[in-house]
């Protein structure tokens, strides 16, 4: 079939501010917009600039703004974003400075996952047999839905108290926080819902449903957010 | 003029293998991490099924059974006393990503849970043993989130998004690396005592692959242009069930789980060809066998894939058949393989709960590489001479403990035990050396050199052709099947579209995030390590586990029971080496 990609361009060693260009290509419908992206830059236009790697929407690397939605590049067909003839716009994910067309500065939003401890701290000796700590299925279960998150950021840029203040830690560094609040054999749960009830913390969420929306990992991730904002509201993890 | 950096220890990659050996370098010395890529988007995230490890959690289980099912899973070219070096550690090693936070999935009591997988084995009864550690279908994701935050909690330094362009390696000794910087095109010289390459593999030398775009084998291929060989580049795993067309992986797990393959007369026509392990034979038999039906008309429809089937009804109906006693259903199947169940749906619009899946073997995993001894040490030629400073782990490496066939979920526990061993011995190396006097301008004149000829070139080549050429012709002459003729016409191929290269132009003249020119530059690496896989493949006149050849159908022990080096030096050499084997006894590889 054939499309059109509607590009926001920016070079920054030519352009004052973005452009759009437009590309028409052929492509199978099902397809993935990367594949159409890759035919552009491969046949068309070599200067076009984006990440990617994995290509099934494992890695991360290539969230953008498709038709206006925040997706994975390589996890949306084109027959799902366009008919036949149909234009397909792509831009770069929002609230992040962009560098070069559709690629954007990360380390704002890695800022932020850093700053929630996104890591598991357990003090205790280890078991004096050499072997794994126990955890039972459910208490495993717990907390499951966000150990999946590829940290691509389509989540936090899709979130308007993010766009009105880069300083909020915004959705995905909460899904990191939530993810050892609730492992059973975390211990600090305590100073990381101290950085989460700052200012700039849980509390910037306006429980808008973007950033669930959003994943393409399927994590509910307002409700994540929600049991963090209960955990501070009633001092008990659960 | 370029910027200049010292370390003690620099690890290029940021995967499993680069993250493991970063952890235990930077506890012992200044270390650094490159990465082309953010360290979480490296391919360790997107390995599925499973880590291996003997930890009897389930059943009665032996690392020397590990070890055994390793070797004769490799078809006996394994290095025996690396595998046992491996298997043994793989216990620790597994425990000690517990010990991080990595969230397994648990057995009813508590303990890590395991699970079946292709070629392991009980070494009495020769049935499938659970010895898979895993975490859904995401295991590796687990692993390099893991790894990836307790570097963040200890503080790891990282240059992300630095393409590494050049090792510097003077006399036998390596001294760090030249890398470019994406962001600004700026290049930058490292100066290091120690360098560990972990940068995985570089499957996108094959059209139908599952690797990752960014898996170009830049690395090897400095290692060649810098005089140095790569040993055993003939063989590299198909993996059985690449989704059709896309070679997006779908997990061995699923027939860990229980899933078949059909052909098209609805036959599991594994358990004609391996009786005991059928649908859990290795995955070179799998992908031969899968091939040679379709060969013989028995494709479904008449076409080039056959079905892994994964309905509940059907694996209940084989458990039964096998006088297994246990019974799945759709919500077991979609907790424990929710990531392949999704791929299928998204990128085939099938639901395997409710429809059998078009698959076809993918170009999967890499078992030779730069190659090096027990403590990751890089070999600079057949003798074990090592090049001083200079390291490798995961699978970029050749130990070698996957032999002619890597058995599924060795590749996590060989990044996780070999990239330990490597983090801790090239500290303890740059612990007692000193720095040794580098020219810095004149390596970043040499690495920039490389890609001012591409960014200068005004040929009418397009690099995406040449891409796409060299694709086509590796997969249909240096796949699973291969002959002499067919080898040799890839090679002819793989030159013309070397000459080619050589007259390319890219679109974006730029230096910022100039990625026309990095996909050009890697083009580069691909068709260097098209050709000598190519060139060792024609070499190796027999069949041994990845590697068939249909004019040499059997395995030649007499002839052939060695690796090989291969070396490009203007042209390019051959030599081999013996492999090195301990208590296990070559022997017919039947399942």
């Amino acid at each position: 079939m054939k499309v059109t990609l509607k590009i926001k361009r920016f070079n920054p060693e030519v352009d004052k501010k973005p452009h759009w260009e437009s590309y028409t290509v052929e492509v199978e419908p099902t397809d993935r917009v990367l594949d159409a992206l890759h035919e552009v830059k491969w046949t068309q236009d070599g200067t076009l600039a984006l990440r990617r790697s994995c290509a099934h929407g494992i890695c991360g690397s290539d969230a953008m703004r498709i038709n206006g939605r925040n997706m994975l590049a390589c996890k949306t067909l084109v027959k799902d974003v366009a008919q036949e003839g149909g234009t397909i716009t792509v831009e770069p994910i929002l609230g992040l400075p962009v560098l070069k067309d559709l690629i954007v500065d990360m380390e704002p939003f890695f800022a932020h996952y850093r700053a929630v401890m996104p890591y598991l701290v357990n003090n205790d000796p280890l078991p004096a047999n050499g072997r794994e700590r126990l955890q039972s299925p459910a208490d495993r279960a717990r907390y499951d839905d966000t150990t999946k998150c590829i940290l691509c950021a389509c989540c936090t840029t899709s979130c308007p108290s993010f766009w009105a203040r880069g300083e909020y830690v915004g959705p995905a560094a909460i899904v990191q926080a939530h993810r050892f609040i609730f492992d059973s054999r975390d211990q600090a749960a305590e100073e990381r819902l101290r950085i989460l009830s700052e200012p700039d913390g849980v509390w910037r969420c306006r429980t808008v449903f973007n950033c669930t929306e959003a994943c393409p990992r399927g994590i509910q991730v307002t409700k994540a957010i929600g049991e963090v904002k209960e955990v501070l509201r009633t001092g008990v993890i659960q | 003029m370029p910027q200049y950096h010292q370390f003690d220890a620099l690890v290029v990659g940021a995967g499993g293998a680069g993250l493991m050996a970063a952890l235990h370098a930077s506890q012992r010395v200044k270390t650094a991490v490159i990465s082309k890529l953010y360290p979480t988007r490296s391919h360790t995230g997107t390995a599925q099924g499973g880590i291996s490890a003997a930890l009897g959690n389930l059943e009665e289980d032996h690392w020397e059974w590990h070890a055994y099912d390793t070797i004769k899973g490799g078809d006996f070219l394994c290095d025996q006393d690396a595998v046992e070096i491996m298997c043994r550690e793989a216990i620790d090693a597994v425990i000690e990503l517990e010990h991080m936070g990595l969230p397994f999935d648990r057995t009813p009591d508590g303990r890590i849970s395991q699970r079946r997988f292709g070629g392991h084995t009980n070494n009495i009864t020769k049935k499938p043993v659970m010895r898979a550690c895993h975490a859904a279908d995401r295991t590796g994701h687990m692993i390099l989130q893991t790894l990836y935050q307790q570097c963040i909690k200890q503080n790891v330094t990282f240059f992300d998004e630095f393409q590494v362009i050049d090792l510097l390696v003077d006399d036998g000794k390596c001294n760090g690396v030249v890398a470019v910087q994406l962001a600004t095109g700026e290049v930058h010289v490292f100066h290091s005592k120690a360098t560990l390459i972990a940068t995985g593999g570089f499957g996108k030398m094959w059209k139908v692959t599952s690797n990752a775009h960014s898996l170009t084998g830049d690395l090897p291929a400095a290692v060649l242009r810098r005089g140095l060989p790569l040993e055993d580049m003939e063989f590299f795993q198909f993996h059985p069930t690449g989704v059709y067309k896309l070679g997006i992986l779908l997990s061995e797990a699923a027939r860990g789980e229980g899933a078949v393959f059909i052909n098209g007369k609805g036959e599991r026509f594994m358990a004609r060809y391996m009786p005991t392990l059928k649908d859990l034979a290795p995955r070179d038999i799998c992908s031969r066998y899968i091939y040679k039906e379709i060969r013989e008309g028995r494709g479904v429809d008449g076409k080039d894939y056959v079905y892994l089937d994964f309905r509940p009804e059907v694996i209940n109906r084989y458990f039964e058949e096998d006088g297994n006693p246990k019974r799945i259903d759709a919500h077991y199947l979609e907790t424990r393989l929710p990531d392949i169940i999704e791929f299928a749906r998204v990128y085939q619009g099938i639901d395997p709960i409710t429809q059998p899946v078009p698959i076809q073997p993918t170009a999967h995993y890499a078992m030779g590489g730069i190659p090096t001894n027990n403590d990751t040490e890089v070999l600079a030629d057949e003798t074990g001479r090592v090049v001083e400073g200079l390291y490798a782990a995961g699978e970029v490496a050749c130990v070698s403990v996957h032999g002619a066939n890597r058995l599924g979920t060795n590749s996590l526990v060989d990044l996780v035990v070999f990239g330990k061993r490597g983090g801790i011995r090239m500290a303890e190396y740059a612990k007692q050396a000193s720095f040794r006097p580098i020219n810095k301008d004149a390596a970043a004149a040499q690495a920039s050199a490389q890609l001012e000829r591409i960014r200068n070139s005004n040929g009418n080549e397009r690099p995406h052709a040449i891409r796409k050429e060299m694709q086509e012709v590796m997969d249909e002459h240096v796949g699973v099947y291969r002959t002499g003729a067919g080898l040799e016409e890839a090679l002819d191929k793989i030159h013309e579209l070397q000459e080619r290269y050589k007259h390319i132009r890219i679109d974006d003249k730029g230096y910022k995030w100039n990625t026309d020119l990095m996909e050009a530059w890697e083009l580069g690496n691909l068709l260097d390590l098209a050709e000598v896989t190519a060139y060792s493949a024609l070499w190796r006149c027999e069949s041994r586990g990845g590697h068939f050849r249909e004019d040499y159908p059997n395995r030649d022990d007499v002839n052939f029971l060695k690796h090989s080096m291969v070396w490009k030096n203007g042209k390019l050499e051959i030599k081999s080496k013996p492999v090195r084997i301990t208590r296990y006894q070559p022997e017919e590889r039947k399942y």
